[in-house]
């Protein structure tokens, strides 16, 4: 049905697309666990933080886990290079996500002060630590892995731990928080009452919505006047088999710019980062809580598909290997494979889009104090 | 490659796969009974059915989060630790994984949290509904993954592509209808029924011996007693001996678990007990029944059931011809248009993996002696000892099992499984047996796989990442502390949820007083 090209294209596309899913619903789960101990004080006003999101984080955190399958069964070399590569980063995400099923579930049963603060902190690193770390990780692709592949296309991974962390990196790592953290506070305002939890969270909002703003810019900064990006210098043939070492690339300063040159369209995707933290910022002033949840969803939107463009065709590059760098063109499944995932995604993933707004639906509305004394369900 | 880096990698593995399989059994069997139990409440409009429900529903919760924690890890695993794996094969392995995303885990993680908190915002028939499609999720989520597991063990529709040098996809029906897949997941779920029945069945008897809530454990018992004897008959009679034919390694494994060191004449004798000697390849002190074994393997009585020695002799002409294969292979890598080696890869490359084998004992295989050869094929034996053992122990306990729901049957339908103790209390300290067997189980297929990674495919040493042995400590430790951590709490939580009992609201309705109506046998 499609060519090879395409279903690379395609394929290229719904990595973004199931990339975002996760940011979107996953994401206000995490920025409003990394906001809970400083957004709510009382064990009530933290139950109330807590029942916006408890009927939905398992579900969300499912685009995490079905992003990694794809990403294995449509780009199987960028699942092994980077999850090897970045080995001990990817510990420490699973082991802080791995907290925040059991804080939310195990922090209600037992009605002691010690073991519930416990836990709020636990929840507060399952949602801060994952957050910066997928930054840096994103930061780190920017700027190229220290990675090679043999003959065989075994990768050997040649950084650090501590080596993942640089300027860049950082701010990248920073510009996740700020928006998540943008991301669940619309979202506390939107499902809590009105009182002193809402306030803050508008407080928190306005400071991350800001932060955001300027640390957007500054990564811009930073890929137009530092030395980031690589560009292909052999021949590209997009329906090739996928082999990394027949791809020759070279470093090539302000590279992540140059596709806004050859396709302006593409600027839709800074433009949306920028314009929905400055609509969330509006809704937040405004005291309209749907505006707000809008432009911090726009801006995450935005800001991570300026990632994925500004890097295009490139997935994974290597930093220390001219050979090893990992692209839409060589770095896929067969078509075959890519085919049937297409199918496979085509007809589930609305099915799946259906269910989870009819159990967003069931469960809308706002929480109160009062929903937390007296719903025996709630956490 | 450190084999170091090789044996933590298989412990790491092995770690977090056996604790993880730790709470998917529960969940898979708990959430259809919650379907069977929700389900008499719709029918008879009965609270305590409600009451029933909900009780093991709080169990399960607790149960469910960790089984979702700890299938993070695995999920992302294949890439950190088993890079090589992930790139070789992930062209096949990696797509019913999304798969299970896709149909099943978003299914049943979105579904589950309207299940706990939608008990007054939807209709009775709306929320039972709820919980089946938990159910359904859970259960399909499984398929999928045997699926995948499943192809290890037979790696059907896919083919080397030297090019790309990776397996990719052929034919991606037979990967999904592949028969030992289809076996394993039938006895995989019905070994999670088995388990969550049993834990039904003991903690309502527990309640009985104490004689608290027994409205709820006589009603909760029958409908473990009915759940468990259909699941523990189906764990045994559909065990996944049925391919155990098919290929070589599954030939191997059914060997090992015999200690069969040498093929008998058909049909084979079941040995049911014996000391297998690694070092004399020989069994001694067995106790043999004759014919058994060739009519379960072979399901005839005129096939033989193939011993060690002669897979051995088998394994050690496909490294002969692997080779031939993995020098054409080289010769492609350079030159990927020559004619003369591509016609001589096609003729050889069923065996490729094969001459993988000879990489744990020599750099590069074309240089390896005809001796070596012969001894690399003794590779191709897993822990005999270890497989012996560990399928008689889950065997012993798959027909305890049915011996166990027997006997509640038969008590619960005389309405006497209330009040004889003796059985309460063997109910009782039942609980841990399931989770012995299930997790032996498990032993019995991946070590039973080995040296493979992948059946003739891809040795396990070679699919490791390359990474060092102070990262690999550093999550082994750090897994350990955290798992054991929340295996601490996740079982307090549950001992502490049961004492405090089914009537945990005071929205519930009370128990009823006086002697409890006549119950309906649900099954």
């Amino acid at each position: 049905m499609f060519d090879y090209e395409s279903l690379r294209l395609i394929w290229w596309a719904l990595m973004g697309v199931l990339l975002i899913g996760f940011a979107l619903t996953d994401g206000y789960d995490m920025g409003v666990a990394a906001l809970l101990p400083w957004v709510a004080r009382s064990d009530a006003e933290r139950r109330m933080v807590i029942n916006t999101v408890g009927p939905h984080w398992e579900g969300h955190q499912v685009w995490f886990i079905t992003g990694g399958g794809a990403i294995f069964a449509a780009w199987p070399f960028v699942y092994a290079v980077s999850f090897s590569g970045f080995y001990l980063a990817m510990f420490v995400v699973l082991a802080s996500l791995i907290l925040r099923p059991v804080g939310f579930k195990y922090r209600s049963k037992r009605d002691d002060k010690a073991w519930r603060t416990r836990w709020d902190y636990a929840l507060f690193v399952g949602g801060f630590v994952p957050v910066l770390v997928f930054g840096v990780a994103v930061g780190n692709v920017l700027s190229g892995a220290p990675f090679r592949l043999d003959s065989d296309l075994r990768s050997f991974y040649e950084g650090s731990f501590f080596g993942l962390f640089t300027p860049f990196t950082l701010l990248c790592g920073l510009l996740s928080l700020a928006m998540l953290v943008l991301h669940g506070s619309a979202w506390i305002t939107l499902r809590v009452e009105r009182g002193p939890v809402h306030a803050r969270a508008k407080l928190f909002g306005m400071i991350a919505g800001l932060a955001s703003i300027v640390l957007f810019a500054a990564g811009w900064a930073f890929v137009a006047f530092t030395n980031l990006g690589y560009r292909i210098v052999s021949t590209v043939d997009p329906l090739g088999q996928s082999n990394p070492l027949r791809t020759i690339s070279e470093p090539f300063a302000g590279a992540w710019l140059a596709n806004y040159g050859t396709h302006p369209w593409m600027v839709v995707a800074p433009v949306l980062g920028f314009a929905g933290a400055v609509l969330a910022l509006f809704g937040i002033g405004r005291n309209s809580e749907a505006l707000a949840f809008t432009g911090s969803s726009l801006s995450t939107v935005g800001i991570i598909a300026t990632v994925g463009l500004s890097m295009f065709p490139y997935i994974l590059p290597s930093s220390i290997d001219v050979h090893s760098s990992l692209t839409v063109w060589n770095a896929s499944s067969t078509a075959k494979t890519l085919g049937i995932m297409v199918f496979v995604t085509v007809i589930l993933l609305p099915i799946v889009l259906a269910y989870t707004s009819w159990a967003m639906k069931v469960m809308w509305g706002r929480v109160t104090s009062e929903d937390v004394r007296t719903n025996v369900d709630f956490y | 490659m450190d084999p170091g880096v090789i044996d933590l990698s298989r412990l790491q593995f092995a770690l977090t796969a056996l604790y993880h399989f730790l709470f998917v059994p529960l969940t898979l069997g708990l959430s259809f009974m919650l379907v069977i139990m929700e389900s008499v409440y719709v029918m008879t409009n009965r609270p305590i059915w409600r009451v029933i429900t909900r009780f093991w529903g709080r169990l399960f919760a607790i149960n469910f989060v960790l089984g979702v924690s700890t299938g993070l890890t695995m999920e992302f695993q294949f890439g950190t630790n088993w890079s090589y794996f992930s790139h070789y094969v992930g062209d096949i392995f990696g797509a019913p994984l999304a798969i299970e995303g896709l149909m099943a885990f978003f299914l049943e993680a979105t579904i589950v949290g309207v299940m706990f908190f939608g008990w007054n915002r939807l209709s009775k028939l709306a929320h039972l509904i709820v919980t089946f499609l938990v159910a359904l999720g859970t259960n399909l989520s499984a398929l999928w993954i045997l699926i995948a597991n499943g192809w290890m063990q037979n790696p059907v529709g896919a083919q080397f592509n030297p090019e790309t040098m990776r397996m990719e996809v052929s034919d991606f029906g037979q990967v999904l209808f592949n028969p030992i897949a289809q076996a394993k997941f039938v006895h995989t779920v019905s070994a999670g029924y088995v388990c969550a029945s049993v834990f039904v069945l003991g903690i309502s008897a527990f309640y009985l011996l104490k004689g608290k809530y027994a409205g709820v454990a006589k009603r909760s018992m029958a409908v473990a007693a009915a759940f468990g004897l259909l699941s523990s008959l189906s764990v045994v009679v559909l065990g996944d001996e049925s391919g155990y034919a098919l290929t070589d390694n599954q030939k191997m494994k059914l060997a090992a678990i015999e200690a069969a060191w040498h093929t008998a004449p058909a049909p084979a004798g079941i040995t049911l007990i014996g000391m297998p000697d690694t070092v004399a390849r020989t069994t001694r002190y067995s106790v043999e029944v004759p014919w058994v074994l060739g009519l379960i393997a072979t399901r005839s009585l005129d096939k033989q059931v193939t011993g060690m020695s002669e897979l051995v002799l088998k394994a050690q002409e496909r490294i002969t011809s692997g080779v031939i294969a993995y020098d054409a292979v080289q010769k492609l890598k350079t030159n990927p248009t020559n004619v003369a080696e591509r016609a001589r890869f096609e003729a050889h490359k069923r065996d490729l993996g094969y001459a993988l084998l000879l990489k744990g004992h020599v750099a590069d295989p074309r240089t390896a002696s005809p001796q070596l050869i012969a001894a690399t094929a003794w590779d191709v034996v897993p822990n005999v000892g270890l497989m012996f053992w560990s399928f008689r122990i889950m065997a012993f306990i798959g027909f305890y099992m049915i011996a166990l729901f027997a006997t509640a049957f038969v008590l619960a339908s005389l309405r006497r499984h209330d009040s004889t103790r003796w059985f309460l209390r063997l109910a009782l300290f039942s609980i841990p047996l399931p989770w012995v067997a299930i997790e032996l189980g498990w032993i019995l297929a991946e070590i039973g796989r080995q040296p493979w990674a992948i059946e003739g495919v891809l040795p396990t040493f070679l699919a490791a990442s390359s990474l060092s042995r102070g990262a690999l400590w550093t999550t082994i430790f750090g897994f350990t502390a955290l798992y054991g951590a929340l295996a601490v709490i996740e079982v307090r939580l549950m001992i502490a949820s049961i004492k405090k009992g089914p009537f945990e609201h005071h929205e519930d309705p009370q128990p009823e007083p006086g002697p409890i109506p006549a119950t309906p046998l649900v099954a």
